[in-house]
């Protein structure tokens, strides 16, 4: 099948980016040099098209309430104006996706899920969320986001909101509202997936490129050398960096860190499953069990010794193991497996996420890096937080 | 993208300069593009015994892991060490300072049945790409 283009997919071909097919949608994996676009968003900002994710509104007047039986978290106690992250869980409790719920009025809310999974939230939310209007706006609303230390004076000249919000320097982190962007009609939200500050503007497809052109300002150039100087090119930032920065947050991805087979628990996130709401949800009742029980296997972020870079899939074995002959690593046993994993140029060495067994987490570990055992310090997640950095 | 017409290729993407008895290798700048940034490479021993065809290194990207194969036979005499620092020079200059090692020849040379013409590099990456 052939992939979909994003609505941007001119700006693209004219920054000369590297394309590839991710989710059913052909998307930008680099403009130029992948450091040069990580270091854009850690120092300055770049731009993301995001216009993959699926964009679902559940509207009507039990939306609230119809949203906090359908996911773990508690939409309905969101003021109006605020986000929450929090995840789509099957009855066994497993997880569907992870998702940011905006509570954009009283009975208004908009879901932006996986574009891998979008037509699983979309079912699932049409099955669970009765009586409300469950609309998918995935081909009429694209997604462009600012990410970056200097994104809200890139973003705030060119930006009006509506009332009640206030200017966009005041917005709280986690929250959104109406208003335009160069002059487009826009809901405008404090989040992002790279562990910077940054933006995220939800705008009609036929909107994007305007408000991209807008944003990247006049000679905007793809990576290397973007965004330095007054008046320069905003840098745009593609895939491969997208997941470098949110492994470096320590943030989860769907199909990595998060899944069907996984728990909220396991994943670190039991905060997000709001067994203190009232009334019932999907997944509740093993959700619970879960929580009682304790997590059999737990999320480690793993800082390499060497400079060999592990990657999704790599067994985790026990112990800093050095005895190799040949290509085989000897007498390791295996405790667990990469999720994530890769080049990290904020800390400096090749980084990565694993699931160990819960008696293992402490270490020491190593990562079997084909078939030659490499060894790891277990760290704290996140791997990078921009409120020590600053 | 560049093809050098004085080197020979491999289908492996790499390029080899042939010097009297001397070859040196590297990876083309098709390849260098196709992995976007390289952050790492793993560089045969020098004096180790090496076989055209044999994988003797690998190539780390962002998103991926390449294995490097050496194009001739013979006995490794230099390693790039600048790239053990600065691996974006694959990147940058894939036939200059991206170079990668240095093989003094045992046998084949230029001969080596493997490698390619410009020509034959071009159609064969036009091709795949």
């Amino acid at each position: 099948m052939k992939p979909r283009d994003t609505p941007l997919r001119a700006v693209h071909e004219r920054l000369g980016a590297t394309m590839t097919e991710f989710a059913g949608w052909l998307m930008p994996l680099r403009y130029g040099s992948e450091t040069a676009e990580h270091h854009a968003v850690r120092n300055d900002a770049a731009l993301f098209d995001l216009s993959h994710m699926g964009e679902i509104a559940v509207t009507g007047p039990g939306a609230g309430a119809a949203l906090d039986y359908a996911v773990c978290g508690w939409p309905s106690a969101l003021a109006v104006g605020r986000a929450g992250y929090t995840m789509l869980c099957a009855p066994d409790g497993g997880v569907l996706d992870d998702l940011i719920i905006y509570r954009q009025s009283a009975d208004d809310f908009l879901v932006v899920a996986n574009a891998a999974n979008t037509a699983v939230v979309l079912a699932e939310l049409r099955e669970r969320c009765g009586g409300t209007e469950v609309t998918d706006l995935s081909t009429t609303v694209g997604l462009i986001s600012i990410q970056g230390p200097n994104a809200p004076g890139r973003l705030s000249p060119i930006t009006v909101l509506m009332p009640p919000a206030d200017d966009l320097a005041g917005m709280r982190y986690y929250s959104g509202a109406y208003g335009t962007v160069a002059g487009r009609q826009a809901w405008v939200a404090r989040t992002g997936y790279t562990g910077e500050d940054g933006f995220e503007i939800f705008c009609a497809v036929s909107d994007c490129e305007p408000v991209w052109d807008a944003l990247a300002g006049t000679g905007a150039v793809a990576g290397a050398g973007a965004g330095t100087g007054a008046g320069a090119g905003l840098a745009a930032a593609g895939l491969s960096v997208r997941d470098t920065l949110r492994l470096e947050a320590g943030m989860p991805l769907y199909g990595s860190e998060l899944g069907p087979d996984i728990t909220p628990y396991e994943a670190g996130l039991g905060r997000v499953v709001r067994l203190d709401k009232p009334g019932d949800f999907v997944g509740r009742a093993a959700l619970a069990e879960r929580a009682a029980a304790g997590p059999r296997r737990t999320l480690v972020g793993l800082v390499m010794k060497s400079r060999r870079v592990p990657r999704h899939g790599y067994p985790v074995v026990l112990g800093a193991v050095t005895d190799v002959v040949g290509s085989v690593v000897v007498g390791s046993v295996v405790v667990g497996t990469v999720t994530s994993g890769g080049p990290s140029p904020s800390v400096g060495a090749p980084i990565a996420m694993a699931y160990v067994a819960a008696d293992a987490a402490t270490g020491p570990l190593s990562i079997d890096v084909r078939g030659r055992a490499e060894p790891a310090s277990v760290t704290e997640l996140p791997f990078y937080d921009r409120r020590k950095r600053r | 993208m560049s093809i050098p017409a004085e080197l020979r290729y491999t289908a492996e993407h790499e390029w080899v300069a042939i010097a009297g008895e001397t070859a040196t290798i590297g990876i083309t700048d098709y390849a260098a593009q196709a992995l976007g940034d390289v952050v790492y490479v793993s560089l045969p021993t020098v004096g180790t015994t090496v076989t055209a065809g044999d994988p003797c290194g690998e190539v780390e990207s962002y998103k991926s892991v390449s294995e490097l194969y050496c194009p001739v036979d013979g006995e490794v005499t230099e390693v790039n060490e600048e790239l053990d620092d600065d691996p974006g020079l694959i990147n940058a200059e894939p036939y200059g300072l991206g170079w990668m090692f240095r093989v003094r020849l045992t046998s084949g040379g230029a001969d080596t049945p493997g490698l390619l013409s410009p020509t034959e590099y071009e159609e064969l990456s036009k091709s795949t790409g």
